[in-house]
């Protein structure tokens, strides 16, 4: 990483949030020396990898004391010639939602209070496709699938053209060189207009400090992927961001019981997503919106 | 020197008197500025609540994202925008009796988006992160986010609101010409920033594809032509109010008041032909993108909450239309006052509530919620109308004498009777 330069923009910024601190030194003083530093955390952009490491310092502390686990926060960078894309094969999904709840302990999403998750998987009756209003999304029979029905799982589908990236006010989400849509949880600013502009409902807000039972929390993360969030800031999926950096595959593609989904690298040919999209019969949601998924939906051919 | 300790002297007597201005008044202007206190003091203990468990406190959810707060804030950019149907008359046209009240109207429009700052203000999530925000110091998404031009402009359209008004009342003060050379440029400005603070809002909503109830490319003429609805309507009956109550007497002619009304007659008619148009183009090609609108109109799938709001709203703008197009219901006080009443309202509903809820029914994965504004939400809306209210309450105490000649430089200060 080379250094920074002190740029004029740096430099109005430190002179405008001295003064502000300055200003504002009774309020401060009252406050915890480790709230200020909150307050005042850069964008991660413009962090310098020794800041990067102080913050990730103090949130393995913070973690530490709040789940009583060791927590490792990698701030792993993408993989040069990578290009992320999704398989899902529509005709094999049950509806049982493994996936669900597979993501929502990989990626420590509250559980209650609200309950979050990054996927949804509506039930359509046959017949229907496009036209969601006729879906159901708190189907909850005994056993699936059920007659009559086929199943629809939509999460972020990491446009590569998306407009949750475009609407954001502070630049605190962006898309990473390896087309994964993430967010900087400590840069948003809670306007939630990402959730306004998502076509496929790819983001969900805290709207309270989120709940994670300790025993269930997972210690592995990435810091702009799984790492426990904090109130009001938004949050979406990343492609489990933090394992497919290491080579895995995405928590949901793990735990889907019937080889519904894919994954894989869109630029490399021989890759298992190049094959579907090459000899299935594949359609991406709400393609006419022109946000381009690099989220497959696929029937065999 | 001399000159500065003149300067000195001046200021503080200035100042005194302001502090005398605004703490004296009958039992009635003390009451009225208690009450909005209490609702101030209410409202912020509300939102203390929602800052410290977060907009769970709120009714807002996943699907409704955005409610009240939004819907109140895309009212009063609206009614800020509405200043500029007193600034053409009365510059450009030089339309007397408007031009002696005109101030009044711009000092109304920087009160009214000081309140929509407010409203955007808690609904952020994180208040704490506002500084994100700001050119230079935060890392503003500017020109991509229609969210960072809105900053923009309604900072623009405050900042241009406060400096044209202060400046006047600096120079009636001093008994003065004002440099028209000067302020002209930034008076002509303000007519512009009045459209473009509510295009930029409009187009806020509007440059979402994913939800094709706010997608039209109607909505900004249907904004402006909203606003120049309700805005002046507020403005007419503040008038009055400001005409009764004033210790100072002040000329706002009944004539002002009829030419704004008319100029509502106008807009109201623009605004229920726009939203006809796009009545019409939804219902007659009946896409899937009609939901919205049977959400708002006539219910979907059993969930009609608003069903009754917007058609009490369409009721109140069809018969104000009528008030304001008949010249003389339009010309007599009580008649047009129960028209700006019925107009406040019923474009409150309409481009409020009425507008911002459908836009997230159905959500884009088909998922109806019926959302309804909770306590908390309603005590913060509250807390910053008051908020709004007390701010041009205090302006006007101060603003009216000085306009009236009244309040004036130490040395015409014995030839009134102050």
């Amino acid at each position: 990483m080379e250094t920074k330069k002190y740029t004029r923009r740096e430099f109005i910024r430190n002179a405008s949030l001295t003064t502000l601190t300055g200003l504002s030194l009774p309020i401060l003083s009252s406050c915890a020396k480790e709230e200020v530093e909150d307050f005042l955390q850069k964008h991660f952009h413009e962090m310098t990898e020794e800041e990067k490491r102080r913050v990730i310092e103090k949130l393995e502390q913070r973690y530490f004391q709040k789940y009583g686990k060791q927590f490792q926060i990698s701030t792993k960078e993408a993989v040069p010639d990578m290009l992320w894309g999704y398989g899902l094969e529509l005709s094999r999904c049950i509806g049982c939602r493994r996936c669900v709840y597979a993501c929502a302990k990989e990626n420590n999403n509250s559980r209650h209070d609200p309950q979050l998750h990054w996927i949804r998987v509506l039930r359509l009756r046959r017949g229907n496709l496009i036209n969601l209003e006729n879906s159901e999304h708190y189907y909850d029979p005994d056993l699936v699938p059920e007659k009559g029905f086929i199943y629809l799982p939509v999460q972020c589908q990491q446009c590569q053209n998306p407009p949750c990236v475009k609407v954001c006010p502070v630049h605190a989400t962006w898309q990473e060189p390896d087309g994964i849509v993430v967010v900087d949880y400590n840069w948003c600013i809670g306007c939630r207009y990402c959730i306004a502009a998502c076509p496929y409902k790819g983001r969900v807000f805290n709207w309270a400090e989120p709940k994670i039972p300790k025993e269930e929390i997972n210690p592995i993360v990435h810091y702009l992927g799984n790492r426990p969030r904090m109130k009001c800031a938004v949050e979406k999926c990343t492609f489990c961001i933090q394992r497919v950096r290491s080579g895995r595959y995405p928590a949901c593609v793990e735990a889907c019981p019937t080889g519904t989904r894919k994954f894989g690298n869109l630029l490399d040919p021989k890759s298992e997503i190049r094959y579907i999209i090459e000899r299935k019969r594949v359609f991406r949601l709400k393609e006419d919106l022109g946000t381009e998924p690099k989220f497959f939906y696929f029937f065999e051919s | 020197m001399e000159a500065w300790r003149d300067i000195l002297k001046e200021t503080w007597h200035f100042y005194k008197r302001t502090l005398i201005l605004v703490v004296t008044g009958t039992r009635y202007y003390y009451a009225w500025c208690l009450g909005l206190l209490a609702f101030i003091g209410a409202g912020f203990f509300f939102y203390l609540k929602q800052h410290e468990v977060g907009l769970i406190a709120t009714n807002m959810n996943d699907l409704v994202s955005w409610g009240l707060y939004i819907a109140n804030f895309t009212y009063l950019v609206g009614a800020a925008a509405a200043a500029v149907l007193l600034v053409i008359p009365s510059y450009v046209y030089h339309f007397k009796p408007i031009k002696e009240i005109v101030v009044l109207g711009e000092l109304f429009a920087a009160s009214a988006i000081v309140m929509a700052i407010l409203f955007v203000m808690v609904d952020l999530g994180r208040l704490d992160r506002f500084w994100h925000m700001l050119p230079f110091i935060g890392s503003m998404n500017f020109p991509q986010s229609l969210l960072a031009w809105d900053v923009l402009a309604l900072n623009g359209y405050l900042f241009l609101n406060l400096l044209i008004p202060v400046y006047l009342l600096v120079k009636f003060y001093y008994r003065k010409e004002p440099n028209w050379k000067f302020i002209l440029p930034f008076i002509l400005l303000s007519i512009p920033m009045a459209v473009a603070i509510h295009t930029v809002t409009a187009f806020l909503y509007n440059g979402l594809p994913a939800r094709p109830f706010w997608n039209a490319s109607i909505l900004a003429p249907r904004f402006l032509a909203s606003a120049f609805c309700s805005g002046p309507a507020i403005i007419i009956i503040i008038f009055q109010i400001i005409r009764k109550v004033s210790l100072h007497p002040i000329e706002i002619e009944d004539q002002a008041l009829f030419k704004i009304s008319e100029l509502i007659a106008y807009a109201m008619f623009l605004n229920l032909f726009l939203l006809s148009a796009e009545l019409f183009k939804e219902y007659y090609s009946q896409t899937v993108h009609v939901a919205s609108f049977r959400y708002l109109f006539e219910g979907l799938h059993g969930h009609n909450q608003l069903v009754p709001w917007i058609w009490a709203a369409m009721t109140m703008n069809v018969i104000a239309f009528f008030i304001f197009l008949i010249p003389q219901t339009r010309k007599r006080l009580v008649t047009l006052n129960f028209g700006c009443l019925l107009i406040i309202i019923g474009v409150w509903i309409e481009k409020g509530p009425g507008f911002v809820i459908p836009g997230f029914v159905p959500d884009p994965l088909g998922e109806i919620y019926e959302y309804i504004p909770n306590l908390l939400e309603l005590m913060v809306s509250l807390g910053i109308w008051a908020t709004g209210l007390l701010i041009f309450t205090l302006l006007m105490k101060v603003a009216i004498p000085i306009v009236t000649g009244e309040f004036t430089h130490t040395k015409y200060e014995k030839e009134t009777k102050f």
